[in-house]
């Protein structure tokens, strides 16, 4: 495959020191974008936004122009949500978008209200991004004072209000719904779909679209520069550029925007303008195609184009653009054991299966990595897993509210299908493998 | 110092009105809150459930389910050591090592002397530039154990103060909006709201 010219779309201001500010903003031709989409009816931005084929870049890859056609007609008020919560582990890219060109984000918000016809659009970002929350209700000053947001936007009696909300730290309010409770002022615990799709029950049970930040970020650009420009880049299946964070055991990480479909596994992580390749001319172990919850891909994946149809039949995910690379020298038992961890860390605790299942997971993992661990304990945390993600599928079978349980086996599956010799040792070799002085009289 | 203030409440009722149903503010008051003490009590907590007519139970419920509230005093910097897949691969635990060193703390603690408390935290989103830290949410990429020494060294003496202010600020930028460039339509047609 290759490393592709095509250009860049939403990262254009992030080397530009007043990318953030409105001047240098409308000085590179932010707002035009929505100036033009005001003089033409919402359906025809509607429209672009359905031809640029432009999947969701939240996780779960839905095409937003489907998704904003789904609100029922007639149905007011509705609301339109930005979800700036990431935190989906190894994911680094909607921080940067809100930090760095924030007035594009918020141009996203208002085409896309206004193709939706939403009054009123909330930007939940996440709690712990502080400077990401300045320079947004820094942007949004400035937007209101200009005209741009608010009452009779750009004289052109159109109008609507963008609020910048705020969170507190779980993780569990990246999912959508989970989103909604907790801007509604409630613990943010998922909500049963069906039937609390948002975009039929969301916000106070009114028709609500859930977008991701980054998914926002292109609209300014197909609205301009047309969606059949957008749909023109990637392949029929993955359109456009999208964001990858490449973190991990790579010569250089970083945050690549590049050409979906056409641009593979193998050319992000080795290619000289991406990653370099692995450190210290090292060899590949695994890498996390898409963030925590995805199942590890390993060599044999590397030629894979960076597509959602793609990743999706070969067993594991794009989700949200996190690839986490892995070397040789990585112990599979400890990354495995981390990443298991976060899920028991962050379970809302509304389903059985994924409130004790993780907790056990996380417990038994750890009494491996101590040296404690019994022979029994890989069929038992498979068994455990079972429970949580019956038959160990991918997509997994779900039996709990939202995808956090199964998520929760994808490094255990993964890790312990592949590199089983490697939790075996730990056991058999007990606290002397594991390096930790046996003390006389102590536990066990 | 424990109810809002009256500024605080003055901007607690700004807050409010921007949202269609009242209930809605309780995340952001609750950091009002804890911005004013640098952690949240339970008189600002019944301040908060008065102006928004819930029961305090209603607003512990809320608050108890989010990280980042604290509900008793927690030092003037709050240092989170991310140790996340990412940061795990890049050293993230023995920057976390180093720095309960450095501070004489172990993860979930402060320091005699109440200027730090140190947590093991889960991803950030910087994942590309790990090992990294936090102070009061101020970002640290790439940090070494060196840099973690100066910062401590700078935040002790005060040098740091301008860049990151004590516990409980995240933004100290709000949002404000003129009450003639409000649009004030976005509940327009919704039911009234129901407690
Ligand atoms: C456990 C969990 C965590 C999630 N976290 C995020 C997140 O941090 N940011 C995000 O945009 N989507 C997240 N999602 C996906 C959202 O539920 C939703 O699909 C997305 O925000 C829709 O936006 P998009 O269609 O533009 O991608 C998460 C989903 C799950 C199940
Ligand atoms: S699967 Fe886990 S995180 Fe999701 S709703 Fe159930 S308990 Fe909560
Ligand atoms: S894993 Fe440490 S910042 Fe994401």
């Amino acid at each position: 495959m290759a490393v592709t010219d095509a250009p860049k779309i939403i990262t254009t201001r992030f080397d530009q020191a007043d990318g953030h500010t409105l001047a240098g903003y409308e000085r590179t031709g932010g707002y035009a974008a929505l100036r033009a989409a005001l003089g033409r009816t919402p359906a025809e931005v509607l429209d672009e936004v359905k031809a640029a084929n432009i999947q969701g870049r939240g996780g779960a890859g839905f095409p937003a122009g489907t998704k904003w056609g789904f609100l029922p007609a007639d149905v007011h008020p509705r609301y339109l949500v930005v979800n700036g919560d990431e935190s989906e582990p190894g994911t680094y890219k909607d921080r940067l978008l809100m930090e760095r060109d924030p007035h594009q984000l918020i141009e996203g918000v208002l085409l896309a209200s206004y193709a939706v016809d939403a009054k009123q659009a909330f930007i939940y970002v996440r709690g712990e991004m502080a400077v990401a929350q300045e320079r947004l209700a820094t942007a949004l000053n400035e937007a209101y004072a200009a005209g741009l947001v608010g009452r009779d936007i750009a004289g052109s009696g159109w109008s609507m209000d963008v609020i910048l909300h705020w969170g507190a730290g779980a993780y569990i309010v990246g999912e959508e719904t989970a989103l909604i409770e907790s801007l509604e002022g409630r613990r943010g615990m998922p909500r049963l779909k069906p039937p609390f799709f948002p975009a039929v029950k969301g916000l106070y049970m009114q028709p609500t679209i859930v977008n991701n930040v980054e998914t926002l970020a292109n609209i300014p650009w197909i609205v301009t520069n047309g969606g059949a420009a957008f749909a023109a880049l990637g392949t029929e299946e993955s359109a456009g550029m999208r964001l990858f964070a490449l973190s991990g055991h790579v010569r250089n990480p970083g945050v690549y925007e590049v050409e979906m479909g056409k641009t593979t596994f193998r050319d992000l992580i080795e290619a000289p303008v991406y990653g370099g390749g692995i450190r210290n001319g090292g060899t590949l172990k695994a890498f996390i195609p898409g963030g925590a919850s995805a199942p590890w891909f390993f060599e044999e994946h590397l030629d894979l184009p960076l597509s959602k149809a793609t990743v999706d039949k070969a067993g594991s995910m794009l989700g949200s653009g996190a690839v986490v690379v892995m070397d040789d020298t990585t112990d599979a038992v400890k990354a495995c054991a981390r990443v298991v961890r976060f899920f028991a860390h962050e379970s809302c605790g509304k389903c059985t299966p994924c409130r004790e299942g993780t907790t056990w997971l996380h417990q038994i993992l750890q009494r491996i990595l101590a040296g404690d661990g019994r022979p029994s304990d890989l069929e038992l945390l498979m068994d455990v897993s079972d429970n949580i993600s019956p038959g160990i599928t991918w997509p997994p079978k779900q039996t709990t509210i939202c995808p956090l349980g199964p998520s929760a086996v994808s490094p255990i599956a993964s890790a312990l299908r592949r590199f089983r010799p490697e939790f075996e040792a730990y056991i058999a070799g007990g606290r002397h493998a594991a390096a930790v002085p046996v003390e006389v009289g102590a536990r066990g | 110092m424990a109810r809002l203030s009256p500024e605080n409440e003055v901007l607690a009722r700004q807050i409010i009105g921007r949202y269609p149903r009242s209930r809605s503010a309780l995340i952001p008051l609750l950091h009002v809150a804890q911005e004013q003490d640098g952690w949240v009590t339970d008189e600002a907590m019944g301040h908060i459930g008065e102006l928004l007519g819930l029961s305090s139970a209603e607003v512990l419920g809320t608050c108890s389910f989010y990280e980042m509230f604290k509900r008793e005093p927690v030092g003037t910097y709050l240092v989170n050591v991310c140790t996340n897949i990412s940061c795990q691969l890049l050293g993230g635990e023995e920057l976390l090592e180093h720095v309960e060193e450095r501070l004489g703390v172990k993860a979930g603690a402060t320091t005699a002397d109440g200027m730090f408390t140190v947590e093991d935290v889960e991803c950030i989103a910087a994942c590309t530039e790990a090992p990294c830290l936090q102070v009061n949410y101020r970002y640290f990429h790439r940090i070494t154990h060196a840099a973690f020494d100066t910062l401590v060294d700078d935040l002790r003496a005060g040098r740091r103060s301008d860049e990151i202010p004590t516990h409980g600020t995240t933004t100290r930028v709000r949002q404000h909006v003129p009450a003639d460039r409000w649009a004030g339509v976005g509940a327009d047609g919704l039911a009234p709201e129901v407690r």
